[in-house]
């Protein structure tokens, strides 16, 4: 099944992102929203598991929550798809269910 | 497409229901249907009116109750949550002997059934929480 995922937690706070990563299947989506972008930012000790994560899923990472958070677009990883809120809106339809990882 | 939308977050505590109100907007904007919004647990606190937050601060329970009166969308909120939160409408308000209800227009309260409806009617559902 082709699922999104949405995570909303920094890695640095829970487990979330971790979870999602280990939980998620493979060729599924993860999209980062809220404070779970910091998690797609180069040089953090996440940098390599997300990094690593790209050969087995798409991920994507929120754009207005990034710049309200002062986090440099050109920080994000390589492979990670910064999209808008009307890209968020297409990632729910084109994906067979969304699982919000609360 | 037709998509139902949960928030379990007020206005002041997460980012919830700022993201769905954008998702939403986007999600009008490209022609989608909202079938429903369903406010759960602390997300019943969009839907009072009596909240007056700073001018110069957004105003979310606003933003909800024009997008239903704009594009005629159902916004649900579940009876027990906003009972024990203190969210009512003037049925409720009789109901319980309360002086007044405080229900912003466009929000309407109604059971955990309707959640389940959006559930089973929308091609998609997408929660929005802590």
């Amino acid at each position: 099944m082709n699922m999104l995922h949405t995570v909303n937690k920094s890695p640095f706070e829970n487990s979330s992102v971790t979870s999602c990563i280990s939980m998620c299947a493979k060729d599924n989506s993860i999209l980062f929203i809220e404070d779970a972008v910091i998690s797609v930012m180069k040089a953090t000790k996440f940098t390599e598991m997300i990094e690593s994560s790209l050969k087995d899923f798409n991920m994507y990472a929120l754009k207005p929550d990034l710049e309200a958070r002062g986090l440099s677009l050109d920080n994000v990883i390589e492979g990670v798809k910064i999209v808008g809120y009307e890209e968020f809106v297409d990632l729910t339809t084109e994906h067979d269910s969304v699982q919000s990882w609360l | 497409m037709k998509l139902g939308i949960l928030i379990n977050e007020g206005p002041y505590q997460h980012q919830a229901s700022d993201t769905a109100l954008q998702y939403v907007k986007a999600a009008i904007e490209k022609g989608h249907e909202i079938y429903r919004v369903f406010f759960y647990n602390d997300g019943v606190n969009n839907a009072t009116r009596l909240a007056t937050p700073p001018q110069d601060d957004r105003n979310i329970t606003k933003e909800w109750s024009a997008l239903a009166k704009n594009h005629g969308i159902d916004l649900v909120v579940c009876v027990a949550a906003a009972q024990r939160r203190g969210i009512l409408d003037k049925g409720e308000a009789e109901r319980n002997g309360k002086d007044s209800d405080n229900i912003e227009e466009g929000f309407r309260i109604s059971g955990l059934g309707q959640l389940v409806e959006a559930g089973i009617q929308s091609d998609r559902l997408i929660t929005f929480g802590d």
